[in-house]
């Protein structure tokens, strides 16, 4: 499998997924700049994590409108697998291919492990999940406080979009467990097509047990997984 | 011309750095201050000939750009 990390001026977890993606997973990988047009050889796209063009405006506003991204759209909208961390999350907020934005946190900038628990296993990145497992995963931001509208909101319950909630060690969904002040406790989503995902949790530093915890690992293997079946 | 775009959190919207700053307002004895909603400020040099084509254009990069619709709301003013 190929995969294709873009690299937006100010990206700082490129280098982690690219290394989760070539040296733990011993897949191919590949850096895309900004400004190309093209993805190249892609079967998946990891839009990673960062402060592209420093955060200014708004987390990822600006970057939404790099030329890289009309060729994610293009990918994504073929049913290519695409996936937003963090910062990435939030360029795909920005750029409408996930619903909703992102306020700042509730109370500030956090940096610490977090447990999720997964909501969802019918999409690329959780196919080889367990309904309701929990995974220990690092977040580290200041604007990852979810926001949608309730409507929107009880759309993305009833077509089952939401994949990831914060929750504690054992899998319960509490206000305590929740990080940011996300609404109903999400960490993560999908497109309506599933194949677009985005989450404020780092599954790529959580590659190895030696960097802390090995839970993320399951998530780039679940796309692997997926794209060798198809 | 000058087009001055003011940014704001739609009302429905919860703003953390107002609440914040409401709190460290009642913290400096300020308890008269009840509430805080931060937002932004832009000015735009544009080459309009009247206010009409300057509040379109501030209207139409604020929506595009300056502006999440999401979760933001805008007021244009035009001076000369």
């Amino acid at each position: 499998m190929n995969f294709a990390i873009v690299v937006f001026p100010g990206s700082n977890c490129d280098h982690d997924a690219y290394h989760a993606a070539k040296h733990v997973l011993g897949q191919e990988a590949h850096f895309v700049w900004h400004k190309d047009a093209s993805l190249g050889a892609a079967d998946v796209v990891i839009l990673p994590g960062g402060f592209a063009h420093g955060d200014y405006l708004r987390t990822g506003a600006i970057a939404r409108f790099s030329p890289v991204m009309t060729a994610v759209q293009a990918f994504a909208d073929s049913g290519g697998p695409v996936i937003g961390i963090c910062n990435g999350f939030q360029v795909l907020l920005e750029a409408g291919l996930l619903p909703g934005a992102m306020l700042r946190n509730t109370d500030m900038y956090r940096c610490e492990y977090v447990h999720v628990r997964v909501e969802q296993t019918d999409t690329p990145f959780t196919g080889l999940c367990t309904p309701g497992q929990v995974l220990k995963v690092p977040i580290a931001h200041g604007e990852g406080n979810y926001y949608a509208d309730d409507e929107t909101l009880d759309e993305l319950e009833r077509n089952r979009q939401v994949i990831f909630r914060y929750a504690t060690s054992s899998g319960e969904v509490t206000a305590a467990a929740n990080p940011n002040g996300s609404a109903r406790n999400i960490a993560g989503i999908c497109s309506r097509q599933r194949n677009v995902v985005g989450l404020m949790p780092h599954p790529e530093r959580a590659c190895e047990f030696a960097l802390g915890s090995g839970d993320g690992k399951v998530v780039l293997e679940s796309v692997v997984n997926a794209l060798a079946r198809a | 011309m000058t087009a001055r775009v003011f940014v704001t959190l739609k009302p429905s919207v919860f703003d953390p750095q107002g609440h914040t700053i409401t709190e460290a307002l009642h913290q400096m004895g300020y308890p008269g201050v009840e509430d805080v909603r931060h937002g932004k400020y832009f000015e735009l040099t544009v080459p309009a000939q009247t206010a009409d084509e300057a509040r379109a254009l501030a209207a139409e990069v604020a929506h595009k750009l300056l502006a999440n619709p999401v979760i933001e709301s805008y007021r244009i003013e035009v001076a000369e």
